[in-house]
């Protein structure tokens, strides 16, 4: 397991509490899991995702991710219809272990386009992650 | 008491190790109002030898012995097992061994469910096969729940009334508490299921059959699957008797998309309906979605090839609520026995047996319809058929009965109607002679 | 190591069924027939599967080596915490497999089969006396099919009562099989942690419970090892808003003759009877979970029952309010025999001495590691011990890396990593089978692999080297599975 000072954590992403990251590119929001989250789950061998047109809401679980010995679910951070999903997750998950913020999971139209600002910046997330 | 080794001694020694004195010091912290006040009235303690003893009475108890021939099948048949399978599969490695979770030191347990899927898999014509569920009636009930969860908005299956009343009740207890409805599908006829009923059904996840049936009936597989593939849903082919596909198409090859079933015909004996074997296998694209133990092949470190339980994020021990099943232990040294026996026999004995299972049928099936018994099913039967006596079978079934021979299962009390009906199964256990017994008893 | 049993010997190599064999051979004898060939409708024919043919020799040859990669019970030591992995008598594989038992058919009269149909009865019964339940089934084919008929007779039970309830309160300790046998009922599990002192804390269940709950599900003595000392009031509250208590009865080898799970407050109860009872593991089966209950709710019970009407056993299947059928007959009838012979084997006083020793067993080695391994709760224990990995955590040993070199000295590696609430969880259950000896000689390789960790800790990561096969990837296992040759 990485050291907080080895993480690799972009200053031009946003990050949530549960661990994922979004990115603002143009109308859509794409979202993915941290490297704290990859490292923490380790060898991702599956990725269940979200039917393209399905809207969700913040909070709201989208699909999970799985490890040999567990299961993480997976919440979206702003709440948005999917427009789309990566779908080189299904033959190759382990993209999202090689490169977290590369490796996307979901694409989304943000039902507001103000709502990735209230997540939480670099500096804010690294609190969180001194904290646990 | 030889299966406790310690000796008095032993014990002072490792109670001034912890700190007490006696027992009661050990178990001081149980509180009072919880304690087994008084002695388990058990009967006395037994030797090996009163054991044996004992247990001789028990079988004396039994009207039907080894020595009788017993022409019943309905979930549970009799076949010769060869010796060489209860000589290996006692072998105390494979016995006493737990689940392989420690796959290093169980690699004679992983590549023998790894053989035994893959033997299911080609037997039952499906991609995959897991590591076996309880029996042939639970394995239904999984099966019908799992073309729930593929069919994610619908509410209902459906389960044709040619299945095992045994597996229909179980699958009624599974669904009983759910949200979920249970149709079933009448008979026609000639023995097999009336799909007619399907065309106007827009809810239905999953639709199952038997086949051969509880009526030894073998149904239009791919007819049925196409019927059912036609109103979107899936096909859930089951079986009490693997036997049959020696001879008969595979379930898989069919259309089925999940097939399971009873797969004690191979290797197990009767033993008063258990243990048993689920075998359980599907179309690949489900396989996420399959309850039961999974073993997959990969390498180890060295590069040597090896074998290891895998797709465990879909069981309780991990995924607990959203699991796809509950199931932990399963039918284990079963499953390496039947897949000593598949290997046995090989694809050429298995043929062959199957055939002499269907020969022998038919023989005791003409000649029971040439004392004036009507067969009840025009439809191909495999090693099981049903007979309608002109009057009342039971006297002529005693006078069998003294003579060492079952004759057949009653129907009427798991189908009320079918007066003087009785299911007749034959296998390689029992010889002409036999047969000719019953025929001329019948005939008196 | 100085201490450790494991050694190493000639490994042979075995390939797999279909890499082997001739088209041709035959493995078995299949009779000729002596009935002429019926006609056959061709249509309905396939080819038959594509198995191999074999010879006798090479079949035997094949098991008799996979069997060689094996370790059982009869191997060496097995201290899987919540697996009871004690002793299974030889004397009940012979009743279990003899003829007479082997040969009978489950839909036969009753008048036929009174042999097989008393030792259903007798068992029943035992089973009620040992738990202090009053009625039984013993057709539940595994702890979890045990555990589902239980959650099938809450639901039946309170639907008797006019009232579905949705919920169930589920402790953070308990087996994965108990919330997912709720869940096959619609329960939703309520968590609810664990206290301190690691057992249920009276306050959270009073706030917890409620008239939307169908009860508790409650293992006891608890996975962590330790009794739940305060089951009654637990149970006292559960009743009060009309719930039920289910107990999980997996670790009843701590108990026996000891507790009665009725004073206790529990109304539903499975066993294991391949875990307290001496059947085998089979290598992942076949169990058996009997479910044991109060009077109350014997009507729900799954059918059929065995009764006895002064002379003569039936099987009574006319019971109006039963949960219904479980298994196709009698659940795993093979096992019950072996259950059947190891209660008249050991009889009430070796049962109790079974628990004692088992407990004695699990407390001496308890007192003897903890000076070595953390141990997650410094309280006493029952039949099993729960340790972790804290100390080793420095020299980057994980509980897997203890584990594995474990195996390299001659053991079955403990339960790792559960319970959850334990991180990096070691649980020891060494049963009450293991002579003094065999204690004294784990603990003492215990303490050899504790100084390993420090000294030389690649001895750990790279173990096991003396098996057929050393660390897999699990990874490519389930990226890309290949679950069929």
């Amino acid at each position: 397991m990485k050291d907080i000072q080895e993480l690799n954590l972009p200053a031009d992403i946003r990050y949530s509490n549960d661990h994922e990251w979004a990115k603002l590119e143009g109308d859509t929001v794409k979202v993915g899991i941290s490297d704290y989250a990859q490292d923490a789950l380790g060898d991702i061998v599956f990725v269940e995702l979200p039917e393209v047109g399905d809207t969700l809401g913040a909070g709201d679980e989208f699909g999970t991710l799985e490890s040999v010995k567990a299961v993480s679910e997976l919440y979206l951070p702003i709440g948005g219809e999917i427009v789309a999903v990566n779908s080189e997750l299904e033959d190759s998950p382990e993209l999202i272990n090689q490169d977290p913020y590369g490796g996307w999971i979901i694409e989304i139209k943000p039902d507001d386009s103000g709502d990735i600002d209230k997540l939480l910046d670099r500096e804010a997330y690294l609190e969180l992650l001194k904290a646990e | 008491m030889r299966y406790l080794p310690h000796t008095d001694a032993d014990i002072k020694t490792m109670f001034d190790a912890i700190g007490v004195k006696d027992f009661a010091d050990i178990f001081s912290n149980i509180p009072e109002n919880c304690r087994y006040d008084r002695e388990m009235n058990l009967p006395e303690p037994k030797t090996e030898w009163e054991l044996n003893t004992y247990m001789a009475g028990i079988r004396a108890m039994m009207e039907v012995t080894p020595d009788h021939t017993v022409l019943i099948g309905a979930g549970r048949y009799q076949h010769h097992i060869p010796s060489t399978i209860p000589a290996l599969m006692s072998r105390s490695e494979f016995l006493t061994a737990y689940t392989p979770y420690q796959p290093e030191m169980a690699q004679g347990t992983l590549q023998g469910l790894f053989e035994y899927q893959t033997l299911t898999a080609r037997l039952l014509g499906v991609d995959v096969a897991n590591a076996s569920m309880y029996d042939g009636a639970s394995g239904l009930a999984e099966a019908l729940l799992m073309g729930i969860r593929i069919g994610r908005k619908k509410k209902r299956v459906a389960v044709s009334g040619a299945i095992h009343p045994h597996y229909r009740a179980v699958v009624d207890t599974y669904f009983k508490p759910t949200e979920f409805e249970v149709v079933e599908l009448p008979l026609l006829e000639d023995g097999t299921t009336d799909l007619s009923s399907l065309r106007d059904e827009d809810d239905l996840a999953a639709v199952a059959l038997q086949s051969p049936n509880f009526f030894g009936v073998v149904e239009d597989l791919e007819a049925a699957s196409a019927a059912i593939h036609d109103i979107d849903a899936l096909c859930v082919a089951c079986f009490s008797e693997p036997l049959a596909f020696g001879l008969m198409k595979s379930p898989g090859s069919c259309g089925a998309d999940i097939v399971c079933g009873e797969g004690q015909s191979f290797g197990m004996p009767p033993s008063f309906g258990g243990p048993g074997l689920g075998m359980f296998g599907c179309r690949d694209k489900f396989v996420r979605n399959m309850p039961g133990r999974l073993v997959g092949e990969t390498t180890d470190l060295d590069g040597k090839r090896g074998f290891v339980l895998t797709l465990s994020t879909r069981e309780q021990h991990i995924r607990r609520e959203k699991a796809t099943s509950n199931i932990c232990s399963n039918q284990g040294i079963c499953t390496l026995t039947a897949a000593m026996y598949m290997a046995s026999l090989g694809g050429s004995g298995l043929r062959k047996l199957a055939r002499l299972n269907y020969d022998k049928a038919e023989y005791l099936k003409q000649g029971l319809q040439e004392t004036g018994a009507a067969c009840s099913f025009s439809a191909p039967t495999f090693n099981e058929f049903v007979v309608e006596f002109g009057g009342d079978f039971e006297p002529a079934r005693k006078r069998l009965m003294e003579q060492g021979i079952v004759a057949g299962l009653a129907l009427e009390p798991y189908y009320p109607g079918f007066k003087n009906r009785y299911l007749f199964c034959v296998t390689e256990t029992a010889s002409r002679e036999i047969m000719d017994t019953v025929i001329s008893e019948v005939a008196k | 190591m100085k201490n450790a049993p494991g050694r190493s010997g000639l490994i042979m190599d075995e390939p797999l069924l279909w890499e082997k064999g001739k088209v041709g051979r035959n493995g078995m004898s299949v009779s000729a027939s002596d009935v002429p060939s019926a006609a056959l409708d061709e249509q309905l024919c396939g080819a038959g599967p594509d198995f191999p043919d074999l010879s006798e020799v090479e079949i035997v040859r094949h098991y008799t080596r996979l069997s060689q990669w094996n370790f059982g019970v009869d191997t060496g030591m097995y201290p899987l915490g919540s697996c009871t992995m004690k002793y299974n008598p030889k004397i009940n594989e012979k009743h279990a497999g003899s003829e007479a038992i082997a040969t009978v058919h489950p839909m036969l009269d009753d008048e036929y089969c009174q042999g097989t149909l008393k030792i259903i009865y007798d068992l029943q019964n035992y089973l009620a006396e040992i738990t202090g339940l009053d009625a039984v089934s013993v057709q539940p084919a595994a702890g979890a099919h045990g555990e589902l008929a239980g959650m099938l007779i809450f639901e039946a039970y309170h639907q008797a009562r006019g009232k579905k309830r949705t919920k169930i309160l589920m402790p953070d300790t308990a087996h994965g099989t108990n919330p997912a046998s709720a869940a096959l009922c619609g329960y939703k599990p309520v968590p609810v942690k664990s206290g301190e002192r690691g057992i249920l804390d009276v306050e959270q269940i009073r706030e917890l419970m409620d008239d939307e709950t169908a009860g508790i599900m409650v293992t006891n003595p608890n996975t962590l090892g330790l009794f739940e000392e305060n089951i009654r009031e637990v149970a006292d509250i559960v009743h009060g808003k009309g719930g039920l208590v289910y107990g999980d009865g997996a670790n009843m080898n701590a108990v026996m003759g000891i507790v009665d799970m009725k004073k206790c407050g529990v109304d539903v109860l499975h066993l294991n009877l391949h875990k307290t009872f001496s059947t085998p593991h089979g290598g992942g089966g076949p169990g058996a979970g009997p479910v044991c209950v109060v009077e109350e709710l014997a009507p729900y019970l799954p059918s059929p029952l065995v009764e006895f009407d002064g002379t003569a056993y039936r099987l009574e299947a006319a019971r109006p309010e039963s949960v219904g059928r479980m298994h196709c007959f009698h659940g795993n009838f093979g096992v019950l025999v072996r259950a059947l012979c190891y209660i008249l084997t050991m009889g009430a006083e070796n049962l109790k001495k079974a628990s004692q020793y088992a407990v004695l067993n699990a407390s001496y080695i308890k007192v003897k590691l903890k000076d070595h391994l953390h141990l997650a709760y410094d309280r006493p224990c029952m039949h099993e011990a729960v340790f972790s990995d804290k100390k080793q955590q420095e020299f980057k040993v994980s509980t897997l890396d203890i584990a594995k070199r474990l195996m390299d000295s001659g053991y079955h590696p403990p339960t790792i990593y559960f319970p959850l609430v334990v991180p990096g969880a070691i649980m020891i259950e060494p049963t009450e089978t293991e002579t003094l000896e065999d204690l004294d000689t784990f603990i003492a390789v215990v303490k050899e692999i504790v100084a390993e960790a420090q000294s030389d800790p690649d001895l750990l990561r790279n173990a096991p080297q003396r098996f057929k096969v050393k660390r897999l990837d699990e990874t490519a296992a389930a990226r890309k599975p290949c679950l069929c040759g």
